[in-house]
C-alpha cells in the first residue's frame, strides 16, 4: 500500500514536472455527457483540433468532463487551476455551470472563456467577470436580427409565442425591449410547454388579434407545434422562429406546415451558402472544412464553433502576453486576460469579436444571419 | 371570444379528454383489481405511437427487442416451475407465447417490408409488441409481491416508470415523432372545421368504452375481474386466479395505452418522456373518479381535457397550474364527504 502510493506520488509529480515547463496549459471544461451533451461533444472533438502550438510555444489541452453538473464543473476548475496550474479556462458547456466556475476563476485571477450563451456570463461587468469571456451570441444579437427583419418588411403588430421555462421568458424579455424602441407592437403574448400535446387554444389567441406576423420562442422539435396549428387554423402571415430550432430534425417534424419560416442562425451553419463577400465566410469555411475532414460530412454545429472560437481568441491574445510573462505565472495570466480584452477583428467561426473593457462577448451584426425554410431546407436570405 | 372559437376549443378539449378518459378508465380498473398505481401508463401510450413512427421509417422497432428480453425472463420462472412439477403442456404453452411469439414477431418485422404496408397493419402490428408488455410486466414485476401493501407496490410502478422512460430514450432517441394521419377527410359543421383524426379519435373511444362495458356485463372473464376487483379474498375462494385478474387487468391496460399512443400519434409530436404528463392528466380525472367510480372518472378526463383547451386560451402560461389544481377541491370535497375507510392490509 504504502509502495503504490509512493509510486502515485512519483508520477503525480512527473506530471506535475512535465506541466511545470513554460507550455501553456489549457484548461478546458465541458459537457461530453449528462443533458448538455448533444452540445459539450461537438466542442470536446472540436478542441482536439485547436492549435497545438501558439506563438512558439507548446499548449497543452487537459479536458474534464463535467456531466452537465454545475457541483462537478466548480470542482473540475479548482482541480485545473490548483493541480494543474492551468494559464487559461475553456469552460463549461452550460450557463449555469459557467457562471458558478466565475468565482473560482476570480479568485485565483485566472482568465477564462465561457462557450454558453447567457448573457449574464459576461455582462453586467465587474470585478469577478473582469476575467471572464464568451464565445456564442448573446439572444439578444439573434433577437436584433428577426426586429430588423421585421422592421424592413413593415411588420408592426407581432404576436409571441414561448416556451413556459426560462427560455420562453428570457427572449421574450429581449424581443420586448428591441421591439418597444424600433416600435413594434407586441399585441399577444401567449405560452406553451414543451411536452404539450395541444397548442389550439393559443394559438386561436394569436391569431384572434390579427397580427401582422408571429414569433414563436421556442427550442428543438416542440416548436414545431405552434406553427402546425397556426397553419391548420389558417393563419397565413409570416413566422418567426428562434436560432433554438436550427437542427434537421425540426424539419422533419414540422415538415411542409414549416415552409418560409424565417429564422436568425450564426454563420457557421450557413458557411457553405454565405456570398464570399461574407466577413465571416473564410473563417466559417475552415472550421467547417477541419470539423468535418475529422467527424464526416454534415456533423457541423454551431456548439463546437463556440469551442473553435475559444482556440481562435487564445491563438490571438497568447502571442501577445508572451512578450510579457512567462506561462505558468500569475503575470502571464494577467497578461493573457489584458490581451484578449484588447482582441480587435478577430474572425472566428461565430463571428468577429473586438473585445473591451466593458464588451467581454465582442461579437456585432456579422455573428447572426438571417434564413428562411425553402423546400425542405435552410436558405439564406439576402 | 366568439361562438367559433369557443366551438375550436371544445372540440379540441373534447378530443383530448376522450384520450384522458381512455387512460382514466385503465387506471381504475388496474387500481381496482391488482391495487397498483399504474404510474407507467403514459409509457404505452409513447412506446405505441414510437413503435408505429418506427416502423413507417422503416426500422425494427427496438421495442420488440424487450418484448423478447421480457419473454425470455416469464420462460425461464413459469415453464421452469412448470417443468419441475411435471406439467409439460403447461411449459410449452408458456414457451409458445413468452419465446416463440416474440421471436416471430421480431421475424416478421424483419423480413417485411413494414413501413409499406397498410396503415391498419402498422398498427396491429404495434399493439401485437406493446400490448403484450403489460401481462410480461405483471408476472416479472407485480406478482411476487402481489399481496404487498399499496405503497410497495406504487414503489414497484415508480421504479418501472423510471425504467421505462429511460429504455425509450434508449430505444427512440431523444427527438419527437409524429406519424400521418389515419384519414385526410375533414368535415365541416357550421363554422367547425372537424379533422378526420378527431373523428377517429371520438369513434374509436367510444367504440372502446362500449367494448368495455360490454365485456364486464357480459362475459366470464369481465366479471371475473369485477369480482376480484370488490373483494379480492372472495373472488379467489370463488376459484378466479389473482394472478390471471392481474394479467388480464396489464392486458386490457396495455392495450388501452397503445392504442390511445397510436391515436395521438397524428395530432400531436410525441417524445419518448410525452406519456407521463398525458397519464398524469388521466390520473387527474381518474382520482375525479376516487380510483373506483368509471362513469365519474370519464366525465372527469372530459372535465380535465376542457378545462386545459379553454385555459390554454384564456391563461396559457398557467395552463398546467390550472389543470392540476383541479384535484385538490376535488380530493377536499372527496375526503369530506367519504368516510375513512381502513385500507385492508
Amino acid at each position: 500500500m504504502k509502495l503504490r502510493n509512493t509510486l502515485l506520488a512519483a508520477i503525480g509529480l512527473a506530471f506535475a514536472a512535465g506541466a511545470a515547463q513554460a507550455d501553456i496549459n489549457v484548461g478546458v471544461v465541458l459537457s461530453a455527457t449528462g443533458p448538455a451533451a448533444s452540445l459539450g461533444i461537438p466542442e470536446k472533438n472540436t478542441i482536439s483540433l485547436l492549435p497545438t502550438t501558439i506563438g512558439g510555444e507548446k499548449v497543452n489541452y487537459i479536458v474534464l468532463d463535467d456531466a452537465s453538473d454545475t457541483t462537478t464543473a466548480v470542482k473540475n476548475a479548482r482541480k485545473l487551476i490548483d493541480e494543474n496550474k492551468v494559464d487559461v479556462l475553456v469552460g463549461s458547456t452550460t450557463s449555469p455551470a459557467s457562471l458558478a466556475m466565475i468565482d473560482v476563476v476570480a479568485e485565483s485571477r485566472t482568465p477564462m472563456i465561457s462557450m454558453a450563451a447567457s448573457a449574464r456570463i459576461v455582462s453586467p461587468m465587474d470585478d469577478q467577470k473582469r476575467w471572464v469571456f464568451k464565445t456564442p451570441q448573446n439572444d439578444l444579437q439573434m433577437a436584433s436580427a428577426i426586429v430588423e427583419h421585421m422592421l424592413a418588411n413593415g411588420i408592426k403588430k407581432v404576436a409571441f409565442i414561448g416556451f413556459a421555462n426560462a427560455y420562453g421568458e428570457g427572449w421574450h424579455e429581449q424581443f420586448k425591449n428591441l421591439a418597444d424602441d424600433k416600435g413594434i407592437q407586441i399585441v399577444a403574448n401567449e405560452r406553451f410547454n414543451p411536452a404539450d400535446t395541444s397548442v389550439t387554444g393559443q394559438a386561436l389567441k394569436l391569431m384572434s388579434v390579427k397580427p401582422d406576423a408571429v414569433f414563436i420562442a421556442g427550442s428543438g422539435t416542440p416548436a414545431a407545434l405552434p406553427q402546425k396549428s397556426l397553419r391548420e387554423r389558417g393563419y397565413k402571415g409570416p413566422i418567426y422562429q428562434t436560432h433554438g430550432v436550427a437542427n434537421n430534425d425540426f424539419l422533419r417534424i414540422c415538415g411542409k406546415d414549416c415552409e418560409g419560416t424565417l429564422l436568425p442562425v450564426g454563420p457557421v451553419q450557413m458557411a457553405r451558402s454565405l456570398p464570399d463577400s461574407h466577413p465571416v465566410k473564410a473563417s466559417a469555411l475552415k472550421y467547417v472544412e477541419k470539423y468535418e475532414a475529422a467527424n464526416g460530412a454534415g456533423s457541423v454545429s454551431s456548439f463546437g464553433a463556440y469551442a473553435w472560437d475559444a482556440g481562435v481568441l487564445l491563438e490571438a491574445a497568447a502571442p501577445v502576453a508572451l512578450k510579457n510573462a512567462k506561462p505558468g505565472t500569475a503575470e502571464f495570466r494577467a497578461a493573457l486576460r489584458d490581451a484578449l480584452e484588447g482582441v480587435k477583428e478577430v474572425a472566428g467561426a461565430t463571428g468577429i469579436y473586438t473585445m473591451s473593457a466593458e464588451d467581454h462577448l465582442g461579437l456585432d451584426e456579422r455573428s447572426r444571419v438571417m434564413i428562411e425554410i425553402r423546400n425542405g431546407s435552410w436558405s439564406l436570405l439576402k | 371570444m366568439d361562438m367559433s372559437i369557443a366551438l375550436i376549443l371544445g372540440q379540441d378539449g373534447i378530443t383530448n379528454g376522450a384520450i384522458y378518459a381512455l387512460l382514466a378508465l385503465a387506471l381504475v380498473l388496474v387500481f381496482a383489481v391488482t391495487r397498483v398505481i399504474f404510474i407507467q401508463q403514459g409509457e404505452f401510450v409513447a412506446y405505441g405511437a414510437l413503435t408505429l413512427a418506427m416502423m413507417q421509417a422503416g426500422t425494427v422497432p427496438a421495442t420488440v427487442w424487450l418484448l423478447v428480453a421480457m419473454g425470455v425472463l416469464v420462460t425461464v420462472f413459469d415453464a421452469g416451475a412448470a417443468l419441475r412439477a411435471g406439467r409439460h403442456r403447461r411449459a410449452a404453452a408458456v414457451a409458445g407465447w413468452n419465446l416463440i411469439y416474440p421471436l416471430a414477431l421480431a421475424a416478421i418485422m424483419a423480413m417485411l417490408p413494414v413501413a409499406s404496408l397498410p396503415l391498419l397493419v402498422q398498427v396491429f402490428l404495434t399493439l401485437a409488441i406493446v400490448v403484450p408488455m403489460g401481462p410480461q410486466m405483471y408476472r416479472l414485476m407485480y406478482q411476487p409481491v402481489a399481496s404487498a401493501p399499496v405503497l410497495i407496490l406504487l414503489i414497484v410502478s415508480v421504479a418501472l416508470h423510471i425504467a421505462m422512460v429511460g429504455l425509450g430514450l434508449l430505444f427512440f432517441g431523444a427527438e419527437g415523432q409524429r406519424t400521418p394521419a389515419f384519414s385526410d377527410a375533414s368535415f365541416e359543421l357550421g363554422t367547425l372545421m372537424v379533422s378526420g383524426q378527431t373523428v377517429w379519435v371520438l369513434v374509436v373511444s367510444a367504440l372502446l368504452i362500449g367494448a368495455l362495458y360490454q365485456f364486464f356485463e357480459r362475459t366470464l372473464y369481465g366479471k371475473a375481474l369485477r369480482a376480484t376487483a370488490i373483494n379480492r379474498v372472495g373472488a379467489q375462494l370463488m376459484g378466479i386466479s389473482p394472478a390471471l385478474a392481474g394479467k388480464l387487468t396489464f392486458f386490457l391496460a396495455a392495450f388501452i395505452g397503445a392504442l390511445s399512443g397510436v391515436l395521438i400519434a397524428p395530432i400531436t409530436t410525441i417524445y419518448y418522456d410525452t406519456g407521463f404528463l398525458i397519464a398524469l392528466k388521466g390520473f387527474v380525472a381518474a382520482i375525479i373518479g376516487g380510483l373506483a367510480s368509471y362513469p365519474i372518472a370519464a366525465l372527469g378526463a372530459l372535465l380535465v381535457g376542457l378545462l386545459e383547451s379553454f385555459s390554454s386560451f384564456w391563461a396559457s402560461a398557467y395552463k398546467e397550474v390550472i389543470v392540476f389544481t383541479l384535484i385538490i377541491p376535488v380530493l377536499l370535497w372527496r375526503s369530506l364527504n367519504t368516510g375513512h375507510v381502513e385500507e385492508e392490509e
